[in-house]
């Protein structure tokens, strides 16, 4: 069998300011077969995405291809002119990107974009690629085939446009297809979904796909062969059932280990029983928001964190954990309920607060890049609320800046930089460290390890275990990642669409029983083995059937997706909340008491085995 | 636990910077656009002083004349040295366009920044004035201001500014409405930060640089009314000329290629360039962080 792709000593240098050539890619060499998939991972800035354009003879601005070779098909790329390169992009080689929003024009209906490539270089003619179009569809599963087209791209779901992205790419019948993390940006139930699609139309049409991912336990899944770069340099180039069991390099070993999140509840689970009585020192009752009259985005939320404990929240996106921390911090107002500290009320708004409450209760946003203001100095950023909360001055405040950097594990040295001169791991502590100024009791925090890297994420988390030992603050932690939830929180809330569908200790998440929508959650993050993604259950099985739904009957949210809901009761009457056998609080019509009926058992496994993302 | 900081990689210089590159040539517009607009900007003020005849004075009997050593830029329609008269133009021409673009930015930039801090009540208001003034044309709009206060130096720079202001309006409240949505901003909120506070820290320096660009932007458009005000002979009145009037006054120069026609134009699309090409480079630099 002949080698379709073949790069060999691939350099790519970026241009500095100065003029300077850094190069950023030191020699890549790998190539592929027809029909492999070859997934390149690593770190942000390994060089991932660089590599991948260069499959199409192409680099960023700022950066240029510096040496090497890169044959597709028999044809050098890399010394094509600028015109047959645009032949081969979209034709030859086509790319699908991460954010399938931003590539889809609002304006123009789906088919016209899928079919635009194929129009471009003549491949076909409108009906016959139309029809193509309709058969992709099909095989990616995508929802209506025949009329999905006519569609605009708001008009379909995060994950339908991701596949429609694919649609696109693959109407040409590209030699070769680059899938740049496809999924990063999708909810774990929803990338399930995805995965299978990309998998089955890979596979039926013997594609040969590049697949750029951070996550080994996606690539797992989708890729023949892995390469792990590192600052540009290709670690280890193995089959990926011979990575996955024994992993030759070093690094790929770290970053095996990194996927593994560490249980962390080693420090307050006694003072929580100690403290049961007391009064909690944040309380949420009966929260409800309405963005819009009758439209609700929460509703019968309670809540209560304990000094010094951590009570986590996931859900998907649009569930509302972000609407649950503005509410908290008042730059939302609820339509009922309120927010105690202290069991003392809060006034709705944070206009309308004390200073002394603002300073307790501190929000850590959810994306750093945004959080800092891009002209102040780092030590401006930490400065100011030393002094607006407590009115430090001169050497003092210098000296406390350099403390909180320390705290953070940062040095001195950031202090006179700006945000838009260091890394995201660097802002999101930086970000951490603004909060903790104000010496508050409670900090939210919103996705604070989502935009990060598995490595500098686990430094992040690890950071805010460490602090909270030494100055005893509680956190509210926001994530989509159930298994990192459960293992640094003494508390879980589990959120769908806006309902509070489960609420237990941490640990007890390691354990069936489940509510439908929590099972989902833990079944559908990748597992670092190959074949997971055809042996999970999750979103696999046709739902049991029901009877039509009577309008304007509040039911339980999450029944057009649960897979044993009841007919004659979840499509009749809300369901109440109930107490699990274990402790835990679920909102569903299932007690789930009489074990040997539950499809859920089958399932059984300690979560502490799932991979993060 | 500190990966993240040794990422940096061993930089290594390979190449030098080519002066083809794109940075250099577009600073290199840039600098020619700053030369241009301090030339003009130090003439205004010093002009006067170098000009070699008085500039309302009849030094010559030809008309029209053509360059030379005693006349740089020739004589105009009454034999006036017309390089005097381009002198005593520019302070004209910049200053009163220069003091009607600080009035309508500053205008526009406070009335911008009030209506996206207030409430909406007041915002309402404010947007509404400005969009019934933005929707009179400003030639039409000058017309009628010189025709019912005639024409004088501040009706002019009051004209020009208040048909500006709610271009500068808009452009501010908008920026402003953007950086308030901004997370740093709601963490300002969120600390219990003053109105103020947030208004000079947090949004109006991370207005500054697109509201420069705006206020060059103006400053032509500024110069330009001006100009076609003076042409039309509403402008600046005799014996006094601005550029414009200058133009004006020697059009029928214009067959023969008089330079008293051309070069009060030439000053006009000098200055006017230089001011795009400054705007340019300061907009790139922008994109460039
Ligand atoms: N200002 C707003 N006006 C109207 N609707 C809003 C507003 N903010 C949020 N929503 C809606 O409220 C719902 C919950 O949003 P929220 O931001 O809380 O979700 P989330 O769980 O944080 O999601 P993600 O994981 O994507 O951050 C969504 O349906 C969203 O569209
Ligand atoms: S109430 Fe019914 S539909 Fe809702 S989660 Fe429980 S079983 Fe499923
Ligand atoms: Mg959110």
């Amino acid at each position: 069998m002949t080698e379709l792709v073949k790069v060999c000593g691939l350099q790519v240098a970026v241009r500095t300011g100065a003029g300077v050539d850094v190069p950023i890619v030191h020699g890549a060499d790998f190539s592929l077969h027809k029909g492999e998939v070859l997934a390149l991972i690593g770190e942000s800035g390994s060089g991932k995405t660089t590599i991948a354009l260069s499959l199409m003879g192409y680099a960023r601005s700022g950066c240029h291809i510096v040496g090497g070779s890169v044959h597709v098909d028999g044809t050098d790329l890399l010394t094509l002119s600028p015109s047959k390169l645009a032949k081969v992009r979209g034709r030859t080689v086509s790319y699908i990107a991460q954010s399938a929003a931003a590539a889809f024009n609002p304006a123009i209906t789906i088919m016209n974009q899928v079919i635009e490539s194929a129009m471009i270089h003549k491949t076909c003619s409108r009906r016959e690629a139309e029809k193509k179009a309709i058969g992709l569809f099909r095989e990616l599963a995508l929802p209506d085939p025949e009329h999905i087209g006519e569609r605009y791209p708001h008009q379909v779901s995060g994950g339908q446009l991701q596949r429609l992205m694919a649609a696109m790419a693959l109407i040409t019948d590209p030699i070769l297809v680059i899938l740049d993390e496809p999924t990063t940006a999708l909810d774990v139930t929803t990338q399930i979904e995805v995965l299978r699609a990309f998998k089955k139309v890979v596979r039926e049409r013997n594609t040969t796909a590049v697949y750029v991912s951070h996550d080994l336990a996606v690539v797992a899944q989708m890729a023949d062969r892995i390469v792990v770069l590192k600052n540009g340099e290709i670690q280890e180039n193995s089959l990926t059932k011979d990575l996955l069991i024994e992993p030759k390099h070093e690094y790929t070993k770290s970053l095996l280990s990194a996927m593994k999140p560490e249980s962390r509840q080693d420090t307050v689970s006694q003072n929580i029983m100690d403290l049961e009585t007391s009064t909690p020192l944040l309380e949420v009752r009966n929260l409800e928001v309405c963005f819009e009259k009758g439209k609700r985005v929460l509703q019968d939320i309670d809540l209560k964190i304990r000094r010094g404990s951590t009570v986590g929240v996931i859900g998907e996106s649009g569930s509302g954990k972000t609407t649950l921390a503005r509410s908290i911090v008042g730059l939302v107002e609820p339509s009922l309920g309120n927010i105690y500290l202290d069991g003392e009320a809060l006034n709705a708004s944070a206009s309308g607060r004390t200073r002394e409450q603002l300073r307790r209760v501190q929000y850590v946003f959810q994306n750093a890049d945004t959080a800092l203001n891009p002209l102040h100095t780092v030590e401006d950023i930490l400065a100011r609320p030393l002094s607006f909360y407590h009115g430090m001055k001169g050497q003092k405040r210098r000296d406390r800046v350099a403390e909180l950097l320390s705290l953070v594990h940062l040095p001195d040295s950031i202090a006179k930089r700006r945000p838009t001169e260091l890394s995201g791991g660097q802002k999101q502590r930086i970000n951490l460290a603004r909060a903790l100024a104000a010496e508050p009791d409670i900090i939210l925090c919103d996705e604070v390890t989502s935009a990060l890297d598995t490595v500098v994420g686990a430094a992040i988390l690890e950071l805010m275990a460490d602090l909270r030992k030494k100055l005893n603050v509680s956190y509210l932690f926001i994530s989509h990642d159930i298994s990192m939830v459960q293992a640094i929180c003494d508390e879980v809330v589990v959120l769908y669409s806006g309902f509070k569908v489960e609420q237990g200790a941490g640990e007890s998440f390691q354990r069936p029983p489940f509510h439908p929508y929590t099972q989902l959650l833990i079944d559908s993050v990748p597992e670092m083995k190959q074949g997971w993604l055809e042996s999970t259950g999750a979103n696999h099985e046709t739902l049991p059937k029901i009877a039509p739904i009577k309008a304007d009957v509040v039911l339980c949210p999450f029944l057009d997706r649960c897979s044993v809901r009841i007919d004659g009761q979840c499509n009749q009457v809300i369901p109440d909340r109930k107490k699990l056998e274990k402790g835990n609080q679920i909102f569903c019509h299932h007690s789930f008491s009489n074990k040997k009926s539950q499809a859920l058992e089958v399932e059984e496994q300690p979560i502490s085995q799932l991979q993060s993302v | 636990m500190n990966t993240h900081t040794s990422s940096v990689t061993a930089a290594e210089p390979t190449q030098k910077a080519s002066f083809s590159s794109r940075f250099h040539v577009r600073s290199i517009s840039g600098l020619i656009g700053l030369i241009l607009v301090g030339f003009w900007l130090v003439i205004s003020v010093i002009g006067p002083m170098l000009s070699p005849y008085p500039p309302n004075d009849f030094v010559s009997n030809t008309v029209f004349g053509p360059m030379s050593m005693k006349h740089f830029f020739g004589t105009d329609y009454l034999g006036r040295d017309m390089f005097s008269r381009v002198l005593a133009g520019t302070p004209y021409t910049i200053g009163v366009a220069l003091a009607a673009t600080v009035a309508a930015c500053l205008a526009g930039v406070i009335s911008g920044l009030v209506a996206a801090a207030a409430t909406s009540w007041v915002d309402m208001t404010i947007s509404r004035t400005q969009d019934a003034l933005i929707s009179i044309p400003s030639k039409m709009f000058a017309l009628i201001m010189v025709a019912s206060f005639g024409s004088s130096v501040p009706i002019l720079i009051l004209t020009a500014a208040i048909a500006y202001m709610p271009g500068s309006f808009r452009i501010a409240r908008s920026l402003a409405v953007n950086v308030m949505t901004l997370d740093y901003v709601q963490v300002a909120r969120l600390r219990g930060e003053s109105m103020p506070y947030i208004i000079f820290k947090e949004v109006l320096p991370n207005m500054f640089r697109p509201v420069l660009t705006d206020f060059g932007l103006r400053f032509v458009f500024i110069v330009l009314l001006l100009s076609a005000m003076s042409f039309l002979g509403l402008g600046i009145q005799p014996p006094e000329a601005d550029w414009g009037s200058l133009v004006r006054e020697n059009i029928g120069g214009l067959s023969s290629g008089a330079p008293a026609v051309i070069m009060p134009a030439i000053a006009i699309a000098t200055l006017t360039i230089g001011v795009n090409l400054l705007i340019d480079s300061i907009g790139s630099k922008s994109v460039q962080h």
